[in-house]
């Protein structure tokens, strides 16, 4: 049987394709609707709702959103809500088009998350190069403050909610959430150690919440359909449904919404249209860059976050999956990944700074027939340094998780592409092409 | 040396946040708007709109890849080269376009991180607009099609044409 899509986020965006982003469409769609049904409620039974939704972060770690939401220490104001929209996790591509075609799903989503947690000022942190997304949104919420659905006495409830749109100007690393709480500062955007944990100190050293694009837009529709229902979709602890962004060599690239707990094969094939050139599928990334690998023999592997982890050592993320055909070198795809994680270290640790350089430099002279017999144990080793033990979930000699991520591939490498990058090492040239 | 023109918008951007620090990215912006590029007039009048140093404003702009701190042409066009571009013919968009424009002194042409949209690949942006499932042909028409005025492009920090957005 033939899979389908599970539209809960993406469905206005779906149903109204020419004018998602306007807020006629948003109202003739039961936009704001819940809003206006939580500001009704008792913020601690939002809170509830988000509980029992079993909602997960959807940014890439997958952390529970109301257990996030708890660690806000009561009674100290004022308190943040900050909006993660700097997306750039190569691969992943479902926030810029909520953000784009959906904002004011977002604006509701963060109304209600705001007055749940008493928030009366809350930012998005809009990636720079998402131009169309920020002015869509800054639009977005002009409309909806002049229509009194946000603002002072938003909906006419008493309560005062603004909402700042805040470009990135193009630094990957803005997407950890407190090299985000930086940049927003006006600061170099580079990690924090923690803790102390954003929801302690993190904007302006305030109590702090960070959440996805994906997340907050969820949170209408865990209010409209109330959080049992949503959580009663899905698989084991990954509950509902989630985006999923499918790209690489496959016949329907795109996100596609499904309810948690179908495979890999589903995806590709039943959403995807199957592998695009010489199959059997010679690998995928499933769960952005940051993430290991996974093979053919992989595909029947359930969209389960904890499942992958724990079984496979490997991470659903973002919800991207790449996929590669016969033709595709992985000691390529490696390198190029390598040449991203080395520009984008933000350089604060030594380990990411020099190792991403290094690993870009010798996964380059093994591509164009220069390397040793000795690089691939160079590579981990290098990895190592930075990553201890080279395990998934990884251990970190860094402050932030960008460092291990970029040790990923290497061990991927390691694991199914021995004889690939031997070949490359004893032939000079490379196998694929 | 370009003047010291003021920036209209400053007041309007600092009330925006409860720090005036928070302000000193959307003032580059309009800086660069203003410019074409982030000049150090201009890093000097952020400064004092923050109460910063100049050479903390250029720490701060410097870290960032979408602040241009040299002339640049009055098309910026950003090819993304990363995995899912790869396998679909990014890197030898990339090559031609910059082989292409090479000489162009309106036309610049950068080689990009992944920019979101993988379902489109290849793709670029041209001054932050997104153009997909491109091949060779079909990009330089685009470049084209702004070059001769048939399309209108962003601003070079890609706010709209209008002045609008944040």
């Amino acid at each position: 049987m033939t899979a389908t899509e599970t539209r809960i986020v993406t469905k206005r965006l779906r149903d109204r394709p020419d004018d998602s982003w306007t807020l006629a469409a948003a109202k003739e769609t039961g936009g704001y609707d819940a809003l206006r049904q939580a500001l009704t409620m008792d913020p601690m039974a939002i809170a509830e709702e988000v509980k029992a939704s079993g909602l997960r972060g959807r940014g890439g770690a997958g952390f529970p959103t109301a257990t996030k939401w708890s660690f806000l220490p009561a009674g100290v104001e004022p308190r943040y809500l900050v909006v993660n929209c700097d997306e750039a996790e190569p691969s992943t591509f479902k926030d810029r088009m909520l953000v784009e075609r959906d904002p004011h799903q977002l604006i509701e989503g963060m109304a209600i998350a705001s007055f749940a947690l008493n928030v009366h000022h809350a930012f998005v942190y809009v990636r720079g190069e998402f131009a169309l997304g920020a002015e869509r949104l800054a639009a977005a919420v002009q409309e909806a403050r002049a229509d009194g659905l946000i603002g002072p006495n938003m909906c006419g409830s008493g309560f005062d909610f603004e909402i700042t749109v805040h470009r990135g100007a193009g630094a990957y690393i803005c997407g950890e959430e407190t090299a985000l709480l930086n940049s927003l500062e006006g600061f170099h955007g580079m990690p924090r150690i923690r803790p102390p944990f954003p929801a302690i100190a993190g904007l302006y050293a305030k109590p702090t919440v960070v959440n996805n694009v994906e997340t907050i837009s969820t949170l209408p529709a865990i209010i409209t359909m109330g959080g049992e229902a949503y959580g009663a979709m899905g698989v084991e602890r990954s509950r509902g449904s989630r985006i999923f962004s499918l790209s690489g060599n496959v016949n329907k690239p795109g996100n596609y919404e499904l309810e948690l707990g179908l495979t890999f094969r589903q995806l590709i094939d039943d959403f995807g249209g199957g592998l695009a050139g010489p199959g059997p599928v010679k690998f995928f990334i499933p769960g952005g860059a940051s993430s290991q690998w996974l093979t053919d023999e992989h595909l029947d592997v359930v969209l389960d976050m904890d499942l992958v982890t724990q079984q496979y050592g490997v991470m659903l993320g973002s919800g991207a999956v790449m996929v590669y055909n016969q033709d595709a070198c992985p000691v390529r795809v490696a390198l190029r990944l390598a040449k991203f994680f080395a520009h984008e270290s933000c350089g604060k640790c030594t380990p990411c700074r020099e190792g991403t350089g290094w690993i870009e430099k010798v996964l380059y002279r093994i591509e164009y027939g220069e390397g040793r017999d000795t690089d691939l144990d160079l590579l981990l080793d290098v990895g190592d340094n930075i990553s201890p033990g080279l395990n998934a979930p990884f251990s970190q000699t860094t402050i932030c998780p960008l460092g291990p991520s970029a040790v990923s591939a290497i061990v991927s490498l390691n694991k199914f592409f021995r004889d690939d990058v031997l070949k490359h090492v004893k032939e000079g040239k490379c196998r694929a092409a | 040396m370009i003047e010291r023109t003021g920036i209209p918008k400053a007041a309007e951007i600092l009330a925006r946040y409860p720090s005036r620090r928070s302000a000193l990215m959307p003032l580059l912006y309009e800086v660069q708007e203003r410019d074409g590029y982030v000049t150090e007039a201009g890093m000097e009048e952020v400064a004092e709109h923050i109460g910063l140093t100049p050479a903390e404003v250029l720490g701060v702009c410097s870290f960032y890849s979408m602040f241009k701190r040299t002339p640049q042409g009055k098309l910026l066009v950003s090819v993304c080269t990363s995995v899912s571009c790869m396998v679909n013919g990014g890197e030898e968009l990339y090559a031609h376009l910059r082989e292409r424009y090479a000489d162009d002194p309106d036309v610049t042409v950068e080689e990009v991180e992944c920019l979101a949209a993988d379902d489109g690949a290849p793709v670029m942006q041209v001054n932050y607009e997104f153009h997909e499932k491109l091949t060779m042909d079909s990009a330089e028409q685009i470049v084209e099609d702004y070059k001769a005025g048939r399309k209108t492009p962003r601003s070079l920090s890609g706010t709209t044409v209008r002045g609008e957005g944040p």
